[in-house]
């Protein structure tokens, strides 16, 4: 019997495997002509300079070099990290409050959970606009605008991104928080622990998973913010060093290449598409770190 | 429990529950405001931001019909260029994908494996990277309308479409499949009428959380779209936010509530499986 049974089963791979051009031939190619080859021309072109593509010169690191050396772009890395740690640690913060409460059997958490999740749904563009008309309209009382003073460009860009991402994370962690066993929390009680000791000894071990995901996510959420960084201040105040360069107050390392991109000229395209490799390595790099950093603490079960 | 502690347990909820309404009124305050200020005339949207429309600053539906034809370029168009891209591009990788993942999981050929972790790896990978050569090659192979953007979101967006269609397909027991073939099925058959159907709840799952992408998405349709001719909605948001000052602000708000509003909609009727997708695709990077 079960001889027969594993004929059968190559056999049956052996019949599927005769359709792989229908099966997978549409995904490999969007996937070559969407990925793959925009991802390698792209690490080819980030050692080239060039105009057009077709008439590319290869130079070495040179672009490298003067994406280091770009001072914007050095603004840009540490104001994206900043931005990113106080984000990751607010969202995450509060996100996990309101997850906790609204796993306690209150009244209408059903409701809350809908209204916390909703901004989620709205695109980055509309919602940077929505936000820029809300924080002009409190700032004019001090006649001011968000576009005046890079403070306020950041605790905005915080503001929004925590009405937006809290709900999301806020989700996972409900997950996370529902998973924890019952007659572990049960256990504590008995045993005497208070609220707080059982909150950091017995739930927060056990939602480690959850909170590993969330800050990953928040992580690479901000590194990679684009659309909120653009429509709510689009790198305004601008300062002028007193070399002629221009740095962008609060512009983001994403909307920094996106700028570089589109320089005048178009000569320096070579060194956007550097930036762009720098960058893919610390979106990627920090992910896997942090990931294998929070894996370790998860409680093994 | 004894009675006082029961009490206390009981206030501690009220505490809770009032705390919790009123982030939730905080929450709904920006949705709010774009209300009022819709039906505002423009000079009092910076000065009276959260005044209610009312006596002389009040523009009613006028501000609507004024935003119809705001830069240069018919709201409705942008609408229907928005619907269309994202459930063409939706479809596709919905079909698309599951297939792929259902002969990457059960074929496992060498060819299989790489692709498969091409795709896992193409989720690390940020939009910043590629968005130059993939925008020069979209243009040169003529991708770059809205019938055929498709294929680029198929593209770009496999990696996590796969990624989950895999992980639910080995969690299919092979014996249903067997079955199939010893009933005289083909591959074909196999996949369409006895795959796809278990497949529907991953399905709901990849289809809300690329609809929620695709519909949202700005910078891939604006460097890959001909822009003088095809503007999604939040390209066209980011026209008239650029020409900011000059664009009339009560209209401006009048259009982010006619986008905000099918979402909403969309939002209260699926809200189960959007929350449920949500919580599926968090692996993503």
């Amino acid at each position: 019997m079960k001889t027969l049974k594993i004929t059968n089963s190559n056999s049956i791979r052996r019949a599927t495997r005769r359709w792989g051009l229908f099966f997978l031939g549409p995904v490999t190619a969007a996937f070559f002509i969407g990925f793959i080859w925009p991802f390698v021309q792209g690490i080819w072109l980030s050692l080239c300079r060039f105009k057009t593509i077709s008439n590319a010169k290869f130079i070495g690191l040179d672009n490298y070099a003067k994406a280091f050396q770009d001072v914007g772009f050095r603004h840009a890395f540490w104001y994206t990290a900043l931005f990113a740690v106080v984000s990751l640690v607010l969202i995450n913060v509060l996100a996990f409050a309101v997850a906790y409460a609204l796993t306690q059997g209150i009244k209408g958490s059903n409701l809350y959970r809908t209204v916390f999740f909703m901004p989620n749904l709205i695109g980055g563009i509309v919602l940077g606009y929505i936000w820029s008309m809300i924080f002009d309209g409190i700032l004019s009382w001090w006649s001011t605008s968000i576009l005046l003073e890079s403070k306020y460009g950041f605790w905005g860009l915080i503001i929004l991104m925590c009405w937006q991402q809290i709900g999301y994370m806020m989700i996972i962690y409900i997950a996370g928080l529902q998973n924890v066993p019952g007659e572990m929390l049960e256990a504590a009680r008995i045993d005497g622990a208070t609220r707080w000791q059982t909150l950091f000894k017995v739930t927060i071990p056990n939602v480690m998973p959850s909170i590993t995901i969330c800050m990953f996510l928040s992580l690479t959420n901000g590194f990679k913010l684009f659309d909120q960084n653009l429509a709510l201040t689009g790198g305004q105040p601008f300062i002028i060093q007193p070399g002629g360069a221009t740095i962008k107050t609060t512009e983001m390392l994403a909307l920094n290449i996106f700028n570089t991109f589109n320089a005048s000229g178009g000569s320096s395209q070579g060194v956007a598409q550097a930036k762009a490799v720098i960058f893919f390595v610390l979106v990627a790099g920090l992910g896997l770190a942090q990931l294998g950093y929070t894996r370790k603490r998860e409680v093994q079960q | 429990m004894n009675k006082k502690s029961l009490s206390a347990e009981a206030r501690r909820k009220t505490t809770l529950s009032v705390v919790l309404a009123v982030i939730c009124v905080i929450y709904v305050l920006p949705v709010v405001a774009v209300v009022i200020n819709s039906f505002k005339l423009n000079t009092f949207v910076k000065t009276d931001t959260f005044a209610l429309p009312t006596g002389e600053m009040y523009a009613g539906f006028a501000n609507f019909i004024k935003g119809m034809t705001f830069g240069n370029y018919p709201f409705v168009k942008s609408v229907i260029y928005s619907v269309v891209i994202t459930l063409l591009s939706t479809a596709l990788i919905l079909l698309c994908t599951s297939m792929a993942a259902w002969y990457i999981a059960r074929v496992n050929s060498l060819f299989c494996k790489a692709l498969y972790f091409l795709c896992v790896f193409s989720m690390v990978v940020p939009f910043q990277m590629v968005m130059f050569t993939l925008s020069k090659t979209a243009n040169s192979l003529h991708l770059n309308t809205p019938w055929t953007i498709p294929v680029i979101y198929l593209g770009f967006g496999a990696g996590l479409a796969i990624f989950m269609f895999v992980g639910f397909v080995k969690s299919i027991p092979l014996e249903i499949e067997e079955a199939a073939a010893i009933d005289g099925c083909g591959p074909m058959r196999t996949y369409f009428s006895v795959v796809v159907p278990m497949l529907k709840p991953t399905m709901v799952s990849v289809g809300i959380l690329e609809i929620m992408w695709v519909w949202n998405d700005f910078l891939l349709p604006y460097l890959v779209l001909d822009k003088n001719l095809y503007r999604t909605i939040p390209i066209h948001i980011q026209y008239l936010k650029g020409s900011y000052g000059t664009v009339d602000l009560g209209a401006t708000m009048a259009l982010i509530l006619l986008s905000i509003i099918p979402v909403i909609v969309f939002y209260l009727t699926c809200q189960k499986h959007i929350i449920k997708g949500v919580a599926a695709g968090a692996v993503k990077g």
